[in-house]
């Protein structure tokens, strides 16, 4: 053991004595076991960061992500993977999980990060956005980077948070090695490229590295998992159920569908992502207006399919891009999106993709587009994720979704959201194709003795409907306070009857609802955040987790009222009470899932 | 039952308070708790929910649609137009389905919601009319005749109901804090309440008043009535007392029934009071608090002996009763169209089929009735048959009055059958909590069909009374119809026949248990006979008794009760 022990290690000398002592009382099949397990502990986010500095000599390349949707994290493990598969050295790690104290000893450093909303970091990122701005961040003479970005061109400050990271490493003094790269919604179209230059350049600058020690882990790694966004499952709906009453305008569907027989599992918090199908009539229209021939068969990007199967299952074509309209602006001669391609309207063109999908653009100039080129220029098809409403420890290898099936009408024709139509129009009986995405930064506390504060309007309280679940299973202690709002109470009380069971069991403390419509004021839950403040504050100062699921601008709302609860309930100033929910986030206290 | 029994819940309500507030400042729910569902109906209110979407919310994991019907306390079912104008914005802004004219000369509002229940209130209070015990195990709303004719005596005994009305309230200042936001004093929650005690009455109690020769007013379905005598100058000399009406039974239990008041004496107008108060309180003190459907004052009257009831009414009262006087019932329908009073002012009686006052495709009764409100000089009458009079037209206003009518339809008497005219039904489902079966929504559609075979035996224009109701508590006072649906079962109801035209004689089980088919079938074989047989003023009851179809009850209490096959 000592000759193993005289070997440099990582490890302090009270450890390597710790772990010779270990090693001594363990038989091979123990230490076999241990060496894997030991390996794969290491390889979990919260691990990945080492203790302390390594060497310069041994200081491998560093795959730092920020991810809100697990593209980033899933696209940094890709790179991470051909890193180590070509045996140079590369850890990877969550932003959070991320010591800004390393950032000054880094030698290579990629950084993979989304942007969100109105230009906002993912949430497990801001903390490191934030030290990367302000005035404490180190110069980085000896540091080489590349970033990664991914975004919506949709949205006004496309990679907005990767275009900041990008220059403000540059002005630290950091030496860029590739250009900062703007992945869209089709991530690949920027991210393999990117990737594959991020690899060679680590190939130049780690080859005088000696290889360090590699493992095997236990565990295949995420990109081997046998089910995922690229091989998803085929699982069977068993219910689709309506579930906001006569009254209400919107459709929110309770679904509940099989995983039997696939290995699919997940922890509530978790979201079930489901590759969608177009709707065919709105193929139908897209085909009649540019009169293009649905068999025809377009080959791109080393495939071929019928115009209809492309159209129908591989683009999307309920959402507009930026690029799509940039060429449809030159095909169609139409000066007045060209004009909305400029960044002084860039208000009017949010607006445009907000309110238009495509066939609302073609009905309105068609334009010069061959089967080809429209397959080239449209964007791939994504998944959309959902947040599971269950617990397994409830519903076993089912998964519940709640989904508002998003259906108006324009110009008197039908318009739908691609996923949600697609969900909500499927029978039961049929199969979706759905895979896991975990969500880890949205679990509840491991200590099942902590209170939890669940703020979940509209269909946002799904994963919440999961956290009840799953902390009745567990014989969970803590309190669990849950705040819904929807327009009216009488008709779009989501789940009413299991939470008013759930306060008769005394599973739900407190249930506070804020129903927007059903007065002349309209009342949202971040008022009631702030009528409640007091005890919010004191479930807060007991340890309590908040947790916050909806939409976007919901999620904003809310985090102001959060702040403005704790420097009024707390007595600080509004840097003070910054810090307080930062703290909070910082200690997995304060979680989002906001889209 | 409930976890707390009736009886309970009252003696702790802290006189009608129970935790009502709590109650509707739950957002989590559309209901009331449990105890306040009971306590609600002592403020004039129910709480209901549309029993048609019942599954259909289960299944989307929502509550039942609950809401609430609110009932007017309205004496005699007279307001004035500016009341008229400001229930019908009520019915608007805050209920469903339009307002609706019930058999006790109170308006109801359907479907209003827990968060707007308060500003309902408020709002009907706004109007001067209040709803407190409109509901309850107390005093309910007081009828009075609607007679449009002898407009002065309809004036003196609608003054004296309307005073009983007020002095049989609950003493409780609950209504005034929980609605009208009065601020509680002490004493509040134990109030004196010398005529009910802190348990109220074992059960309802219904008060009427009539002015023969009508009996509109179905005298004797109430447990406590009222029949005026006039002298030769239309003075108001006194009334015959009666006592231990009620309509009210179970299916399948032999031990209830309903039953015809007995007349047990006359009294002059001042004694009216200690009379009422005097059946009150005996009835609070020796009806039956164990069994809540042996608890009205029929039974009461049944189990003890009507000398022994009358007796003890005469010793608290402390006065005895005169010998009953002679009267004479011609009928107890409505007469439609205009009638001049005494006091040459005129009085249009409308029929309003089943009472509801509804803006439909159809029909805008809602729209036409706010335009005659906004003109009318008088005042409005709701009949105890869900009917509705404009009284005390000036002479001058008649053919503003007559136009409105037209334009509005608001003229059905001028077009319907004898049926139509005269049916009557309870409200039933989807809101009734107790509806076995259809009866307001199925009333129009019945009609058709038994007009057609009214008409193939020329009995289109016979005045054949005709009562529905979705169960056998009966609301639309089935067993004094000459025709009788009762509830059993969706599409099943118990087909009753032979009361006479004139409210005296209660009607017989004919056969049970029928669907629609069956009951077309019956009545087409028996309008057949009626129309081959009847002489000019045979009413339909009364052939069918004449001719051994039925045989009538006699008053042994067994003889009439409902479950027992004809």
């Amino acid at each position: 053991m000592s000759a193993v022990l005289a070997l440099p290690t990582p490890l302090t000398s009270e450890q390597s004595a710790l772990l010779a002592q270990f090693a001594a009382g363990t038989d091979n099949a123990g230490l076999l076991w241990a060496s894997g397990y030991l390996a794969g502990i290491a390889r979990t986010p919260a691990h990945a960061a080492p203790p302390q500095a390594q060497s310069a000599s041994v200081r491998p390349a560093t795959v730092l992500f920020g991810s809100q949707t697990g593209n980033a994290r899933r696209t940094a493990e890709a790179l991470h993977a051909k890193l180590e598969a070509a045996g140079l050295p590369a850890r990877l790690v969550r932003t959070d999980a991320y010591s800004t104290r390393e950032l000054s000893s880094e030698r290579l450093l990629y950084i993979l990060i989304s942007t969100h909303g109105e230009g906002d970091p993912p949430d497990d990122a801001i903390g490191f956005v934030e030290f990367l701005s302000g005035k404490r961040a180190p110069k980085l003479p000896g540091l080489k980077f590349a970033v990664l970005g991914l975004g919506d061109t949709s949205y006004t400050d496309f990679c907005g948070i990767a275009r900041k990271i990008d220059a403000r490493l540059s002005e630290l003094g950091a030496q860029r090695v590739a250009d900062v790269g703007l992945a869209d919604l089709d991530i690949d179209t920027v991210a393999a490229p990117w990737t594959r230059n991020a690899f060679d350049v680590a190939t130049h600058v780690l080859k005088s590295t000696q290889p360090s020690a590699t493992v095997t882990p236990l565990r295949p790694l995420a990109a081997n998992k046998p089910h995922g966004r690229e091989h998803p499952v085929a699982a069977k709906l068993l219910e689709s159920q309506r579930i906001t009453g006569r009254g209400s305008a919107r459709d929110i569907r309770h679904l509940e569908i099989s995983l039997a027989g696939s290995s699919l599992h997940y922890e509530p918090g978790d979201a079930l992502g489901v590759w969608p199908r177009n709707p065919s009539a709105l193929v139908d229209d897209l085909l009649t207006t540019l009169k293009l021939d649905g068999d025809a068969v377009v080959a791109h990007a080393d495939t071929e399919f019928p115009l209809r199967e492309w159209l129908s299952g591989k683009r999307e074509i309920t959402r507009l891009s930026r690029p799509f309209l940039r060429q449809h602006a030159l095909r169609s001669g139409n000066a007045d999106i060209t004009a909305l391609l400029t960044p002084e309207r860039s208000g009017d063109f949010a607006a445009l993709l907000a309110h238009q999908q495509l066939i609302d653009l073609l009905q309105d100039s068609t334009g010069q587009w061959d089967a080809a080129e429209l397959v080239a220029a449209l964007r791939p098809l994504q998944p959309r994720l959902y947040s599971i409403a269950s617990s397994q420890k409830v519903v076993g290898d089912e998964a519940h979704l709640t989904v508002a099936h998003v259906e108006y009408t324009r110009n008197a024709q039908a318009r739908w959201g691609a996923a949600s139509h697609f969900l909500a129009s499927r029978e039961e009986g049929q199969t979706l194709d759905v895979f896991v995405e975990a969500n880890e930064r949205f679990r509840v506390p491991q200590d099942t003795s902590r209170d939890i504060v669940m703020i979940g309007p509209g269909t946002g309280v799904a994963p919440f409907r999961g956290f009840v679940q799953e902390r009745r299973e567990t014989g969970a202690s803590g309190r669990n306070w849950l705040l819904f709002g929807n327009s009216h109470a009488r008709s779009e009380f989501l789940y009413q009857t299991e939470w008013q069971q759930a306060m008769r069991d005394g599973l739900l403390d407190r249930l506070d609802l804020a129903f927007s419509r059903d007065q002349t004021s309209k009342i949202h839950v971040q008022h009631r955040l702030l009528e409640q403040g007091t005890a919010l504050y004191d479930w807060l100062e007991n340890g309590a987790h908040l947790y916050v699921c909806g939409a976007l601008g919901m999620g904003h709302d809310v985090h102001a009222a959060l702040l403005d609860v704790i420097a009024t309930h707390g007595g600080h100033d509004a840097d003070a009470a910054n810090d307080y929910l930062e703290s909070l986030r910082a200690q997995g206290r304060y979680s989002r899932d906001v889209y | 039952m409930s976890t707390h029994s009736v009886e309970a819940i009252k003696q702790d309500s802290a006189r009608l308070r129970g935790t009502l507030l709590e109650s509707l400042a739950d957002p989590v729910t559309g209901a009331l708790r449990e105890d306040d569902q009971t306590l609600i109906k002592y403020h004039g209110s129910y709480q209901q929910d549309d029993r048609d979407l019942r599954d259909e919310r289960r299944r989307q994991k929502l509550e039942p649609d609950f809401s609430f019907m609110i009932r007017t306390r309205t004496p005699g079912g007279v307001v004035t137009p500016t009341q008229w104008l400001k229930l019908d914005a009520i019915a608007t802004t805050f209920a469903e389905r339009g307002l609706r004219i019930t058999t006790r000369q109170a308006f109801q509002f359907h479907g209003v919601i827990k968060t707007r229940l308060k500003a309902t209130m408020q709002a009907i209070n706004a109007a001067l009319i209040d709803t407190l015990a409109a509901c309850g195990d107390v005093n309910r709303n007081v009828i009075v005749a609607a007679n449009p004719r002898q407009s002065y005596l309809h004036a003196s005994v609608h003054a004296q109901a309307a005073a009983l009305s007020e002095a049989l309230l609950p003493n409780t200042r609950a209504y005034y804090e929980i609605w009208l936001d009065e601020q509680r004093v002490a004493g509040s929650g134990s109030e004196d309440e010398p005529t009910y005690g802190e348990r109220y009455l074992p059960r309802k109690f219904k008060i009427a008043f009539a002015v023969p020769p009508t009996n509109d007013a179905d005298i004797f379905a109430n447990d406590l009535g009222f029949i005026a005598f006039v002298d030769g100058d239309g003075e108001l000399l006194g009334y015959n007392v009666s006592i231990g009406g009620g309509m009210g039974a179970t299916h399948g239990d032999a031990e209830t029934y309903p039953r015809l008041a007995d007349v047990v004496g006359f009294i002059t107008p001042d004694q009216v009071h200690d009379v009422a108060i005097a059946v009150i309180t005996a009835q609070r003190d020796f009806g039956n608090r164990d069994v809540r459907k042996r608890a009205r004052l029929k039974y009461t009257i049944d189990d003890k002996g009507l000398a022994w009831f009358k007796h003890e009414v005469e010793r608290r009262a402390g006065f005895a009763l005169q010998p009953s006087r002679e009267f004479a019932f011609d009928h107890n329908g409505d007469r439609f169209g205009w009638a001049e009073g005494e006091d040459g002012r005129s009085h249009l009686t409308l029929r309003i089929p089943a009472g509801r006052i509804v803006d439909s495709e159809e029909v805008k009764h809602l729209s036409g009735l706010r335009e005659i409100a906004k003109v009318h000089e008088g005042e409005f009458r709701l009949t105890p048959n869900q009917n509705l009079v404009i009284a005390g037209v000036p002479a001058g206003q008649r053919t503003r009055i007559d136009a409105l009518v037209t334009r509005y339809r608001l003229d059905v008497h001028a077009r319907a059958s004898g049926l139509r005219l005269n049916a009557l039904a309870c409200v039933s489902l989807p809101t009734c909590g107790l509806a076995m079966a259809e009866a307001e929504r199925y009333l129009p559609d019945l009609l058709d069909k038994a007009e057609v075979l009214l008409a193939r035996h020329g009995l289109l224009e016979a005045p054949i009374h005709l009562r529905i109701s979705g169960c056998p508590n009966g609301c639309s006072r089935p067993y004094l119809g000459e025709i009788a649906l009762v509830g059993k079962a969706p599409g099943r109801y118990n087909l009753m026949l032979g009361a006479d035209h004139r409210g005296q004689r209660l009607n017989t089980l004919h056969r049970e248990n029928l669907d629609e088919a069956a009951i077309l079938a019956t009545l087409d074989g028996l309008f057949a006979r009626y129309a081959a047989q009847r002489t000019r003023e045979l009413h339909f009851g009364d052939f069918l008794v004449q001719a051994g179809i039925v045989n009538p009850p006699t008053k042994a209490r067994n003889d009439i009760a409902i479950e027992v096959v004809a």
